[in-house]
């Protein structure tokens, strides 16, 4: 979806105002939302991709307006309610009123080194040989899909050059909504500066994207 | 205290606070409703504030610059060379080092969220999630490295990897000059988080910056 997260090139953010130090957390609450996100996915009720288009899904005003974790919360809220784990009536409360659905697992803290060292692997085999070969010139497709996808908006319709063939990994546009894992050959595209930005860009850019397959047609 | 607010001692995390009251809320219907442990919360919170972190990759680039058979794996597998010094798992399953050289600077970014190799460098901070700096990575990285201080020469290429599939990215940077008979754990030292995003370079040796001196010391995160 052409929504709020999809940042690359715009302008008027301001300052990047890297802090000198910066603490791993800046507030208790951050750990505690760190902590529940990562418990909360383990229940493995809903998949990455889904919990990306949650947060992407959020009021442009609200994601603008909101940290990392705030987000994170608030695309977390919506994911336990729609799974049936928490209840609106709950979370106004900020207590248990219904039972709720069981998940098919619960993270138990002698779990947990176990589970983060495991991660979640994306990788998955894809039965057709990939359609393009480092060096390849390719075009990725304009298409402004509602759902989640993950080509950015100012790499579509461009022209770039293959790289490096990855391995297959799940194509997030269907897992995020449930229709699949359809796993892809994934590329790394490399763009001339110029070809993104135009004519003023910098000529010694060049920006690379990591592209599903049915993101790219050869140019 | 090195956080932003020097005037005061200021606490985000007081009743006050209305999004600590939310996550609040949150974390209690669910311990209520048996869906979360407590305890594996803090073991999480643990993990991420003392023990993943940029030491982590720091000790990698450091190997990397002292021996060239482990170099040559992390380029061409770098989630196995990565795993062979016990850093593995979340937000690092899918590994890629992009090597610096002398007229190409990499620089890494994620435009449309905030991937970051968790593994290797802990978890991001708050500037590499935030609209600036993933707005203008792609568009004007010699803007967003100035702001860093770090400028490099015009002819130097630069190379954005915007992390847009499950792969990670972290950056090897060239070894410093005169660092010829330093060993594995000193030359770690000069090794700086941002110098793996690619927003800085190492320290020089002798330097008096902290360098990836992480966990960050006693205090320093907890009521800033």
């Amino acid at each position: 979806m052409n929504g709020p997260h999809d940042l690359g090139g715009q302008m008027g953010f301001g300052p990047v105002a890297p802090e000198t130090n910066e603490p791993v957390f800046h507030a208790d609450w951050e750990r505690r939302a760190l902590g529940v996100t990562l418990a909360t996915g383990a229940f493995g009720a809903w998949t990455i991709d889904e919990s990306r288009h949650a947060r992407e899904s959020l009021h442009p005003a609200v994601y603008y307006s909101s940290s990392y974790y705030e987000i994170w919360i608030r695309a977390l809220e919506t994911l336990l309610e729609r799974y049936g784990f928490v209840a609106a009536d709950e979370l106004l409360a900020g207590h248990k009123i219904w039972p709720g659905v069981t998940p098919k697992r619960v993270l138990h803290e002698n779990d947990v080194a176990a589970v983060l060292s495991r991660g979640g692997p994306c990788n998955r085999d894809v039965s057709t040989e990939p359609r393009f070969k480092p060096g390849d010139r390719v075009r990725t497709i304009n298409e402004h899909p509602e759902g989640h996808t993950r080509l950015p908006r100012y790499a579509r319709d461009k022209t770039g050059t293959i790289e490096a063939v990855r391995e297959g990994f799940v194509f997030p546009d269907s897992n995020a909504h449930g229709k699949g894992e359809n796993p892809e050959h994934v590329y790394t595209v490399c763009f001339d500066g110029r070809e993104l930005w135009g004519q003023r860009a910098d000529p010694a850019l060049t920006v690379s994207i990591d592209a599903w397959e049915s993101y790219l047609e050869p140019a | 205290m090195t956080h932003d607010h020097p005037d005061h001692d200021h606490h985000h995390d007081n009743e006050l606070d209305p999004f600590a009251a939310r996550v609040k809320a949150l974390e209690t219907i669910l311990v209520e409703k048996g869906l979360i442990d407590p305890a594996a919360i803090d073991a999480i919170v643990d993990t991420y504030e003392h023990k993943v972190g940029p030491r982590n990759g720091a000790r990698v680039v450091a190997k990397a610059w002292s021996d060239p058979e482990f170099a040559e794996w992390l380029k061409r597998d770098a989630t196995a060379a990565i795993a062979s010094l016990g850093y593995m798992g979340r937000q690092g399953e899918h590994m890629q080092a992009v090597f610096n050289t002398e007229d190409t600077h990499n620089l890494v970014v994620c435009t449309l969220c905030s991937c970051y190799p968790w593994t290797v460098l802990g978890v991001p901070p708050v500037w590499y999630k935030a609209p600036p700096y993933r707005s203008q990575a792609v568009i004007n990285p010699r803007g967003v490295l100035a702001e860093f201080g770090l400028i490099l020469p015009e002819d130097t290429r630069i190379r954005v990897w915007d992390s847009t599939a499950e792969l990670r990215y972290m950056v090897v940077p060239t070894r410093p000059v005169e660092t010829e008979g330093l060993g594995e754990d000193e030359l770690a030292r000069l090794v700086t988080r941002d110098a793996m995003i690619g927003t800085g370079l190492p320290l020089m040796p002798g330097s008096r910056e902290p360098g990836a001196v992480w966990p960050p010391e006693a205090g320093n995160g907890a009521a800033s």
